[in-house]
């Protein structure tokens, strides 16, 4: 156990050196010169390649690149260009609405997602099974921006019961904090409760086909536990890998929803560094989210010995 | 008063199904005390009957006449509330497989506490104690440990113990054991009966025991019910039904089963020892290693210091329990699986370590036959495909190989218009005899066949074991022939070895083996036997 711990912890170098790499190749390769955009429309040539020299542009990118790592590796992710301000500072600052939302989101995809997956393998070929099936069809095929638009329209114009958009931070008071988080994080936790809902039916059908059931049955359980304790316990491990693969891509799925419900997260900041062609913000942010992936990955490796007595590393 | 009345009990079938009733008329008792039989092939209705006492039945399978009577109260008709009280209360049910009928994630003191919650009013403690006792009753060794372990952590005995334990915590009137021990080895399986018996007469539990087994009703019943297609057929005390059978069914089940008595060869394949040698292994090992990371090598190992050798027209038959490395051996021979040291010698050329470009052009000399026939057939291709894909990867024109497979088909007493036909189509002893007719359309010297007649009913078994004896005198083939079951072993081998732990015990001519054995485990298989000293009607 403890090895495998050491050893998963050593194979996240690797990883993150290889994202490291190939984000700073590809962002020095792609067309946008950040010094121009600094500069404005007005600039000079001269002011222009005196921004580029400042920002240490005109160096060899391979020099560039040995700067940036080392600083890397001393826990020091550099300053943005744009902000003017250590990107270690920025994403700290705009971690916690992505954090609150993606929370948010995951939570309510699982407690809907979970119970609506066992409901329909337990009642499996019902009416029930067949429209939460091709609901969740629907779920997968609508993109978010339409969705959130159309619960921003219902929700808070027509009916006003929610903000429209803006973010609260947690400290101004969890009630005012969590009104403005509910629309955007239902609108994104729809694709996951397809997801999860799919799965959780699927590997539930499975282990309801299977001898320990019949004993459960058997033995004159009530029906819910034998769903719960016995189908759905027995059938966790892909759920729970969904859920991890789930809020793995919820990082990135935020960029969106960030953007149209007007929060201040990592994934407005993406676009925005995006935009700016801010290097050292789009290095450091994807470099973090690389980190939070082969975390994530971990952890749920590691919960499958909690899951499956049978797992050992 | 019958703990258990079933009175003309029918079942029905989803339409289109080969027969419009699972179980057609049944009646039968099972008396406080009494051990009753349920016996018959696979298909015959004994598990459905079985299920529809325990209200188990999926809806497809609707109760359309008659009665269940437990302890004089109906109940194929009560609501499922009802049912559910009375399971494990007033009856239970054990069932065939316990690598899979326990909960794989819940440990085996969380699994018998759980019918204690939801059936007594008993407080934690109480419980706990209840389940302390219960698992020492059933014999299980250091019960603390057991109580905390996961199945997966038990032995298959162990697991059944656990199951039984589970089963009659609450003291039921009726346990219904539904093949509790074919999926066991002979020794465990002995173990196991005699603790049913055992806690069954301390108890006065009526039994109702579903087995195809006709050595285990020798072995445990009062009392025989014989089932076939849906009809009960006979029903009478064990000794008249296995002795006097009325029913020609009867006869001809109790006729298949095979005896323990080596048959006396009648044509006696003369110079048999001057035979030439087909397969040859000398001191073959397969250890199996666990690498790690950090931390010791773990290794098994399944197969050590193997020697035997099989000569044209013989059968070896190798014997052992499950885990003592028979099928590693059969697996190294067609090369499966990688021998770890020692020689495989076929026809004198050692292919033990040959790497895979030379061994090709030999692997057509070897072929296996596997024990699931319902899983070693691809079922999106024709049975007439996957007889002839061997051949045509060694470059016999597709003309020549299907003519060869008709010839084959005919051979195993198949319609050759079987061959465009897909597996599903066909039983489980059909499956097989293609399996058969696959493995010799390459023309084989050697013809391995691992628990190939294993997963068959008897009557089905007995007519395998016939075409294969058939084969192998008419082609002169030579067979190496992997079993857990001496009956069949007793009827088919040549030659015997025993094996235990990865080694061979004990080796020799089949009479000398199975009639004065001389090695204490092979003494101790004989006498694990069901039914051994029963004396079954003759036909």
């Amino acid at each position: 156990m403890l090895t495998f711990i050491l050893r998963r912890i050593a194979a996240t170098v690797p990883v993150l050196l290889i994202v490291a790499v190939l984000v700073f190749l590809v962002l020095r390769l792609a067309p946008g010169d950040p010094a121009a955009i600094l500069a404005g429309d007005a600039a000079s040539t001269e002011q222009i390649a005196r921004i580029r020299t400042g920002l240490g542009l005109d160096r060899p990118i391979l020099a560039q690149f040995g700067i940036w790592i080392g600083n890397v590796l001393q826990g020091d992710l550099g300053e943005s260009f744009y902000y003017k301000t250590k990107v270690a500072t920025l994403i700290g600052q705009r971690l916690e609405p992505t954090l609150a939302l993606s929370t948010l989101t995951i939570l309510i995809a699982v407690a809907v997602a979970v119970p609506l997956g066992v409901l329909a393998a337990w009642r499996f070929g019902g009416w029930f099974d067949r429209a939460l099936m091709g609901l969740s069809v629907l779920g997968f095929s609508v993109p978010v921006f339409v969705l959130a638009y159309i619960l921003i329209y219902v929700v808070s114009l027509r009916l006003g019961l929610l903000p429209v958009q803006g973010y609260q931070r947690i400290g101004d008071g969890f009630w005012t904090f969590l009104r403005h988080l509910v629309l955007p994080s239902v609108t994104l936790s729809v694709i996951y409760i397809a997801l999860i809902a799919r799965v959780t039916r699927a590997s539930v059908l499975e282990a309801l086909g299977e001898d320990y059931i019949r004993t459960a049955r058997a033995k004159g359980l009530p029906e819910i536990r034998v769903l719960v304790h016995h189908a759905l316990a027995n059938a966790a491990v892909p759920i729970v890998t969904v859920i991890g693969i789930g809020i793995a891509l919820l990082i990135g799925g935020v960029v969106v929803t960030e953007s149209v419900y007007a929060i201040p997260g990592l994934g407005r900041l993406t676009v925005d560094a995006v935009l700016a062609r801010d290097f050292p913000t789009i290095q450091g942010v994807i470099l973090f989210f690389s980190f939070a992936y082969v975390l994530i990955n971990f952890l749920i490796d590691l919960s499958y010995v909690f899951l499956d007595p049978r797992i050992r590393y | 008063m019958s703990v258990l009345a079933l009175s003309g009990l029918t079942i029905g079938l989803p339409a289109g199904a080969e027969r419009p009733e699972a179980a057609s008329r049944v009646s039968l008792t099972v008396e406080r005390g009494e051990i009753v039989c349920l016996v018959g092939e696979s298909g015959s209705g004994k598990s459905v009957i079985a299920q529809s006492v325990m209200g188990l039945l999926p809806a497809s399978l609707p109760i359309r006449a008659g009665t269940i009577s437990l302890m004089d109260e109906n109940i194929s008709r009560v609501p499922e509330a009802r049912l559910r009280q009375l399971r494990t209360t007033r009856m239970s049910m054990i069932f065939q497989e316990p690598m899979t009928a326990l909960n794989p994630v819940m440990t085996c003191g969380d699994q018998i506490e759980e019918v204690l919650r939801f059936h007594s009013e008993m407080r934690l403690p109480e419980r706990k104690r209840k389940i302390l006792d219960i698992v020492r009753e059933v014999a299980l060794p250091d019960p603390q440990r057991m109580i905390a372990s996961y199945p997966h952590q038990l032995s298959g005995g162990q697991r059944q113990r656990i199951m039984i334990a589970m089963a009659l915590v609450l003291d039921p009137a009726l346990l219904i054991a539904d093949e509790p021990t074919t999926a066991l080895d002979v020794t465990t399986q002995s173990q196991i009966l005699t603790l049913i018996l055992e806690l069954q007469k301390r108890h006065g539990t009526g039994v109702l025991f579903i087995t195809h087994d006709f050595g285990v009703v020798a072995e445990i019943a009062h009392r025989v019910a014989v089932l076939r297609l849906g009809e009960l057929v006979e029903l009478g005390p064990r000794d008249e039904v296995l002795k006097r059978p009325r029913h020609e069914y009867t006869r001809m089940l109790i006729g298949s089963v095979p005896t323990l008595t080596p048959k006396m060869r009648p044509h006696a394949r003369p110079a048999l020892q001057d035979a030439p040698l087909v397969l040859e292994t000398r001191e073959l090992c397969k250890t199996y290693a666990e690498r790690r990371w950090l931390g010791p090598r773990r290794e098994v190992r399944a197969a050590q210091d193997v020697t035997l050798e099989v000569r044209r027209g013989q059968t070896l038959g190798i014997v052992g329990e499950s885990g003592s490395g028979k099928s590693t051996v059969a697996r190294c021979i067609v090369r499966l699986v990688e021998p770890s040291g020692g020689q495989i010698r076929l026809g004198g050329v050692d292919i033990a370590r040959m790497p895979a470009r030379t061994l090709r052009p030999l692997r057509r000399r070897v072929q296996i036959v596997f024990q699931d026939p319902y899983r070693s057939l691809n079922p999106r291709r024709t049975v007439g495909e996957a007889i002839i894909e061997g051949p045509l990867n060694y470059g016999v024109p597709r003309r020549e190989a299907l003519e060869r497979a008709r010839r084959l088909m005919e051979l195993v007493r198949m319609d050759a218009q079987a061959l465009a036909r897909y597996p599903h189509q066909f039983s489980g002893g059909q499956r097989q005899r293609i399996c058969i007719a696959r493995a010799l359309a390459m023309e084989p010297e050697l013809l391995v066949a691992d628990e190939a007649v294993s997963a068959l009913d008897v009557s089905v078994q007995a007519q395998v074991l016939q075409l294969l004896e058939e084969i192998r005198t008419r082609l002169d083939l030579a067979m190496l022939f992997i079993t857990h079951d001496l009956r069949v072993a007793a009827q088919v081998c040549d030659h015997v070895a025993v094996m235990q732990r990865g080694r061979i015990v004990e080796y020799g001519a089949a009479e000398e083996v199975f009639l004065r054995p001389r090695h204490e485990y092979t003494r101790a298989l004989f006498d694990a036997a069901p039914g051994r000293g029963f004396a079954f009607a003759s036909t």
